[in-house]
């Protein structure tokens, strides 16, 4: 079992919590994920690691509910617990485990889009930690979407926009990408943008302009995340990779997205079809397409 | 008075019932019929079947004790050798093994061996006869990766002999591929597979769920920090192949692993579990072996019309003949001689078909099985909404890359000396499909058994 410590309702649905797993604290570094499973008939869920303290065996993660599972945990409070919570899985980031005096030579920018911008934090604060300075951009749908402002403003120079224009910049990332090299007068070596499908392939195309190496974090479908079911592949260049084991982290210019979108939606109705029958309870009589009940 | 040449008949659910259901199909024998089968057991004095046996369980001796109706007995002499009785009655590929020895099979049928050992085994159960725990602990400590069968029994014959045994595993639950891969009306999960585990918890072996070795932590650390004097790897295969073909991407193409661990060990075939699962119409499964059955059998039973598409003729099909018999009994559809093109898919991205070229056998390939050959111009589609690539596995880097010394060979599996399951590794010991690639059960546990035995004379020997 590993108990929650905190919940946060960070913006609209989107929700932190800290948890304690020694053994993922010990050991993780930025980049990774974990998996976790609320109870005996819940999904295993990936989710990235948004923060960790060695310390105190803790690490935070920060979800957004889309199916029966994920939904389940918006009511889970302090002391309660999972069943189940592995990691770290997948590679870590580059940028953690190249060489440092590599590192430090790099300008680095970061594009965090909504939800994403959890797993760029603890990116920027290790850079932060170990002496180096990143940009970041936020982008969110609207000022009351943007999450880990003040967090993130302590470990890097933070740009934040909208795309209705209620905060900070107006427009999308890849406008404000564009803004600071072109009229800033910003140059940049090194790219990692983390976010929805959609705004990591339109950064890639954006950053493919200035010939801007480009790194995304992949959150395809994914089972054991083990290497085991092969759920998670990709084809990244020319070849089939295991987002569990190969990934998350790739390079954006070579990820095909669109393909990667069309299989994201394999579930999304039949998770559409649990979350319908979680939220009727007992009242639920059919529509599932699975119980009968319609029938 | 039945034919003593013949096996006495084991009573199966019928097979337009069981299509329907995810209840056991091979119902067992009860204890009457358990002993006329044993009758048939001619207790030869060099047996053969024990030669065919990877963990050599004394049968006619148990076999003996069924006659005499001392099931407890009998039970006894099966766990000196194996720690898995009711799951290797269920899953041994019995008729290349025991009872491809046995005496019996030359003039008849030959014993019912496995049927046996079942019956023993869930006679043992069902009467809550469970295996003694060692009066003393000699105080070393063992680490086990892996929970499925090579590591269970590793980790049960190193307890019985009094060592301090930690099992480490990856997923949530406790049974390897005894849980996420062999599907319930095969292997039935809490009914068999649980109390097997909690056999080997009896013995005093520790479970550890939710550790990654290679991530949560290194064998190294395992060995260095955490004070363990050996390890055993019992990792299992690894990721899924594909075929390379276009539409592979497509929503609605699975590995069978997903699709078996998907309602295995999610549940998704259960309405009280949140797994989804897609619920094909038409389901097409690529591949021959057990695990393309299970897949298969598995689509049936969620509703589908199933196809197994195997480029090679029924003689090559390398499931086990009775896998083979009741997949058919149960209406499954064997386009044999058929391989794969391109897999077609909708403007939504979801599967709608597969285009297939009908195959003949040429000359003998390296595997010695006749190597099968496109017959020209024969392409055509086949209707589907789902897809099933049911074609191996390659091995899991996550222990190899972040594990010092270990050696591995071309095909990526760690190599091990067979005798003893020892690894270049001083200390490290593997066994079962990360060694073998994907393998049976059955030697996976003969391996799991060698290497606690090359354990404990390294230990002995430090």
């Amino acid at each position: 079992m590993y108990k929650i410590l905190e919940t946060r309702n960070l913006a609209g649905n989107i929700y932190e919590m800290v948890v304690e797993a020694p053994r993922v604290a010990k050991r993780c570094l930025p980049g990774q994920f974990i998996i976790v499973k609320l109870d005996e008939v819940s999904e295993r869920i990936p989710l990235t690691i948004c923060d960790y303290d060695r310390e105190k065996g803790t690490i935070t993660i920060v979800f957004q509910p889309v199916g029966a599972s994920t939904q389940k945990y918006v009511d889970l409070k302090a002391g309660d617990v999972f069943m189940d919570f592995v990691g770290p899985l997948g590679q870590p980031s580059d940028l953690c485990t190249e060489p440092l005096e590599e590192v430090i030579k790099k300008k680095i920018l970061f594009v965090a889009g909504g939800v994403g911008t959890a797993p760029v934090y603890p990116q920027a604060k290790w850079l932060h930690e170990h002496g180096i300075d990143c940009d970041v951009i936020i982008g969110a749908k609207t000022k009351d979407l943007v999450i880990l402002e003040e967090e993130m403003s302590k470990v890097a120079n933070v740009y934040v926009t909208t795309d209705d224009g209620s905060y900070g910049r107006n427009g999308m990332v890849t406008k404000v990408i564009d803004d600071l090299i072109t009229q800033e007068g910003k140059t940049y070596d090194h790219c990692v943008a983390i976010g929805p499908m959609i705004m990591m392939k339109f950064c890639c195309l954006t950053t493919k302009k200035y010939d801007l190496h480009t790194i995304v974090s992949m959150n395809p479908i994914m089972v054991d995340g083990t290497g085991m079911c092969g759920a998670c592949r990709l084809t990244v260049g020319d070849e089939v990779k295991f987002a569990c084991v190969d990934g998350p982290e790739f390079d954006g210019h070579l990820v095909d997205f669109d393909a990667a979108m069309k299989r994201a939606t394999m579930y999304k109705t039949e998770e559409g079809r649990a979350l319908l029958k979680l939220q009727e309870g007992n009242s639920h009589h059919g529509g599932c397409g699975q119980c009968g009940g319609d029938k | 008075m039945a034919d003593v040449l013949k096996k006495v008949p084991v009573a199966e659910q019928d097979p337009k019932v069981r299509a329907t259901n995810f209840e056991e199909v091979c119902l067992g024998y009860n204890s009457e019929e358990a002993v006329e089968e044993a009758n048939r057991c001619l207790h030869c004095r060099n047996a053969k079947c024990v030669q065919g046996c990877p963990v050599n369980i004394n049968i006619p001796d148990f076999i003996g004790e069924v006659k005499e109706g001392n099931f407890a007995e009998a039970y006894k002499i099966i766990s000196q050798s194996s720690a898995l009785p009711a799951i290797c009655g269920r899953v041994c590929p019995q008729e290349t093994q025991c009872e491809g020895k046995c005496i019996r099979g030359i003039k008849g049928e030959a014993v019912s061996i496995g049927k046996l050992e079942r019956f023993v085994a869930d006679w043992a159960r069902e009467n809550g006869i469970k295996p003694e725990a060692p009066a003393e602990k000699n105080g070393h400590k063992i680490a086990v990766i892996g929970s499925g069968p090579s590591g269970l029994t590793c980790a049960g014959d190193l307890a019985k002999m009094g060592y301090d045994v930690t099992i480490f595993e990856a997923l949530h639950k406790a049974g390897g591929v005894l849980v996420y891969g062999i599907p319930e009306f095969r292997l039935p999960k809490d009914k068999v597979v649980a109390k097997e585990v909690e056999n080997v918890e009896t013995l005093g072996v520790k479970i550890e769920t939710n550790v990654v070795i290679g991530k949560s932590i290194t064998i190294d650390e395992l060995l260095t920090e955490e004070g363990y004097e050996a390890v055993f790897i019992g990792s299992g295969a690894g990721l899924p192949m594909f075929m390379g073909i276009p539409g592979e991407q497509a929503k609605g193409v699975f590995s069978a692993n997903e699709y078996l661990t998907r309602n295995n060990l999610m549940k998704a075939f259960r309405e009280d579990y949140d797994t989804p699962i897609a619920h094909g119409k038409k389901v097409a499964v690529v591949g021959g072996g057990n695990v393309a059955m299970d897949a298969a059998r598995t689509a049936l039973r969620l509703g589908a019309e199933v196809h197994i598409v195997y480029r090679r003729s029924e003689a090559e099909l390398p499931a086990r003949v009775e896998e083979v018999h009741h997949a058919k009994e149960e209406g499954i559809i064997f386009d044999l001689l058929t391989n794969p093109k391109e897999i077609l898919v909708d403007e939504n991205g979801f599967v709608k078909g597969m285009t297939c070229i009908r195959m003949e056998l040429g000359e003998p390939d390296a595997s010695g099985r006749r190597r099968p050959v496109e017959i020209p111009g024969s392409e055509f589609d086949l209707e589907l909404d789902t897809v099933i690539m049911s074609l191996g596995t390659s091995p899991n880097p996550l222990i190899s890359s972040t594990t010092y010394g270990l050696d591995t060979n071309k095909r990526k599996c760690i190599i091990a000396e067979e005798e003893t399951g020892a690894t270049s590794k001083e200390g490290v010991y593997a066994g079962g499909d990360a060694v073998t690639g994907a393998a049976t059960v059955i030697l996976a546990m003969g391996a799991g058994k060698a290497a606690a035995k090359g354990i404990d004379e390294y230990i002995k020997s430090k």
